[in-house]
């Protein structure tokens, strides 16, 4: 594997985690809810994931107890949000709070624990493939989830009524209740949905990333994935880019380190969050009509009777 | 949440204490952590010093913890601790020494202990460990293991203890293998799993076949164990995970200090001092040296030996620094120890420019 192919591998690695949280994090924002709670629901899933990964032997049965167990925490932030009509900032803070101290108790009997990868995909002949054989066939499930994940997302958003209805409630939650559109149960499933990718991308941490469980493991994935979702302007395509992005400034920077390229380090590490600012400011400067911010993100909706 | 329950129990017990108010109260012990005392490194160590108190002193002695004690809210859970009668307090992370010295301030009669601090007063002392000497004997052996003569150095911040250690592992190396090159890479952070994974990775692209850290967690030891080549552990044993990859780790070792400072408070011959412990005070440990062949564990046992019985110094004179300058030797025949806790200069041979 020469270093251009190893570069770009990592990368994948670095962005998968962000991509997958992002994602679901674009869609319940875009059905007008913000949750800021998945920092703690991408902790509480890398640790469920792990301790079921080595209680069963299972990757299979760590992965979808790491997303029921992160869906379980955004049913309960949807419960208190949108049942109760609670502030969904403090919400969701509390959620991160919560997930984190409920993942330190969970991965407890874990820690000091390892065990091996999740395998990468190997076809004969095609992942050997010189170039891009490794890049595009020798990746592992979640890689290959996240990508399925961007194009059903785009379908989903764009070419369905579903899709519609979702964007609907998200502009104007009190126009579409107007017309008859279902708006605390489309929020529901939209929150529970961003659960299950937030946990997807928890458990790629303790499963595939480094194979191990620490409390803080998440070390701030779950802040840069909220802001990709800004980064993007609430657009998949564009998550894909900011993650590649956030990814690749890290890894990129690291990767001048160990070639001795003699570029201050510090610097390079700020580079995710300065393109982040120079992006927010290229969307405001070339904002033409209204605002690309989803109207009703943020605010509680309590249906009139 | 887990430090609450403690506190409350504490509290309680103190209050079955002063109920039952007959026999003679034992001492009360406070250890604060900037981690989870599971980080299976340094917050992990500190615990295990304190459960080797329980275990010596347990008759006379009560200790207590709090854990994942943010370093700027460290003086209100300090303070708890004296409230709740702890007589003797160690905090045991660098952030902790504004913060300790305030509470001290106001409780003269309570004693404090500092770990990696520099500032002291009457009732506070500091300690900390010579983790530089553990770093030579990495050296040594990387030196001689290496094939492709390039060793990773995943490093996290250009603090002294830091740069010493790398100054320290590169002299070892030199020692026994004058054409090796370490290739360094600042993560800019003490924990982050993913970020020291990808850091190792840059590394082992480069062609490093051997890769040590200056951070917590083991996924640098994980990554160079997927690639098939060797590494060194941080703080703890950390070979459960990386088996055929661990060559040692550097153990951070303070049972027997705390256990002799509780034993001075005991005996109230508790003064405040500043210990700074290697090999030789049984502070820094070599985990066992795996996987690697007779001659090199021999090799790394005598070097461990000769810094533990001071037959040699790592920063024994003449040492250069990177422009090829000698560094003034003010100590005795070896770098003094204000100038390796003061260190930012790399010694010669380094290819890297010290991030200031």
């Amino acid at each position: 594997m020469d270093i251009s192919q190893s570069v770009i591998m990592t990368i994948m690695t670095a962005a998968t985690p962000l991509l997958l949280a992002a994602l679901g994090e674009l869609i319940v924002e875009r059905s007008g809810v913000l949750n800021l709670g998945l920092e703690g629901m991408m902790a509480t899933a890398a640790a469920c994931g792990f301790a079921m990964a080595i209680v069963s032997g299972s990757t299979t049965v760590g992965v979808l107890c790491a997303v029921l167990s992160a869906m379980a925490l955004a049913g309960l932030f949807g419960f208190v949000t949108l049942s109760l009509g609670a502030n969904q900032v403090a919400s969701g803070l509390a959620l991160t709070i919560f997930g984190l101290g409920l993942s330190g108790l969970i991965g407890a009997g874990f820690v000091g624990t390892s065990r091996p990868p999740l395998e990468p995909l190997f076809i004969e002949g095609l992942t050997d493939l010189p170039g891009f054989g490794k890049i595009i066939f020798g990746q592992d499930f979640f890689v290959y989830t996240s990508w399925i994940l961007i194009l059903a997302i785009l379908i989903f958003l764009h070419l369905t009524r579903a899709g519609l209805t979702l964007r609907c409630i998200g502009e104007n939650h009190h126009s579409a209740h107007a017309i008859g559109l279902p708006v605390l149960k489309t929020r529901f499933r939209a929150v529970l949905f961003g659960g299950a990718c937030a946990g997807l991308a928890g458990a790629y941490l303790s499963l595939v990333y480094t194979p191990f469980w620490s409390p803080g493991m998440t070390a701030g994935r779950g802040w840069i994935a909220l802001s990709l979702v800004v980064f993007a302007a609430w657009r998949a395509e564009r998550v894909l880019l900011g993650a590649l992005l956030f990814g690749g400034a890290t890894v990129l920077q690291l990767h001048a380190q160990a070639a001795s390229l003699g570029l201050p380090s510090q610097l390079l590490s700020a580079v995710p969050y300065l393109a982040t600012l120079i992006a927010l400011v290229f969307m405001s400067l070339g904002r033409k009509s209204g605002t690309v911010t989803p109207g009703s993100l943020g605010q509680p909706f309590v249906p009139e009777r | 949440m887990k430090h609450i329950f403690k506190l409350l129990s504490v509290a309680g017990l103190a209050l079955g204490l002063a109920t039952g108010a007959q026999a003679q109260e034992k001492l009360k012990v406070g250890f604060v952590y900037v981690g989870p005392v599971g980080d299976f490194g340094y917050s992990y160590q500190h615990n295990q010093g304190r459960l080797a108190v329980d275990k010596a002193l347990g008759d006379k002695v009560q200790t207590t913890f709090l854990e994942n004690v943010p370093e700027p809210d460290s003086d209100r859970a300090i303070e708890q601790l004296v409230r709740t009668g702890h007589k003797l307090i160690f905090t045991t992370s660098f952030g902790y020494m504004e913060p300790t010295l305030k509470v001290a301030a106001k409780y003269p009669n309570v004693h404090f202990e500092h770990a990696t601090g520099f500032k002291r007063a009457a009732n506070v002392a500091t300690y900390s460990a010579r983790f530089h000497e553990g770093r030579y004997v990495q050296g040594v052996i990387a030196g001689k293991l290496t094939k492709s003569n390039i060793v990773g150095y995943v490093a996290s911040f250009p603090i002294p203890e830091v740069v010493s250690g790398i100054n320290a592992f590169m002299l070892g190396a030199q020692s026994v293998n004058p054409a090796i090159k370490v290739k360094i890479v600042w993560a800019n952070t003490w924990f982050d799993p993913g970020k020291e994974a990808d850091a190792a990775k840059a590394l082992l692209a480069q062609g490093a076949d051997i890769i040590t850290q200056h951070t917590d967690s083991p996924a640098p030891l994980q990554q160079a164990e997927a690639a098939g080549k060797l590494a060194f552990g941080q703080a703890s044993d950390m070979i459960r995970f990386a088996p055929k990859t661990t060559l040692t780790s550097i153990v951070d070792n303070w049972n027997d200090y705390y256990v002799a400072r509780v034993k001075a408070q005991l005996d109230g011959k508790w003064t405040s001092i500043d210990t700074w412990g290697g090999f030789s005070a049984n502070m820094v440990n070599m985990a066992p040296f795996t996987n690697m062949p007779e001659d090199v564990k021999k090799l790394a046992i005598d070097t461990e030996q000769a810094i533990k019985s001071g037959k040699l110094d790592p920063f024994k004179c003449p040492v250069y620094a990177q422009d090829g300058k000698e560094v003034p030797c003010n100590g005795k025949g070896a770098l003094s120890d204000g100038q390796v806790l003061g260190m930012n200069f790399y010694v010669k041979g380094i290819d890297d420019s010290l991030p200031k």
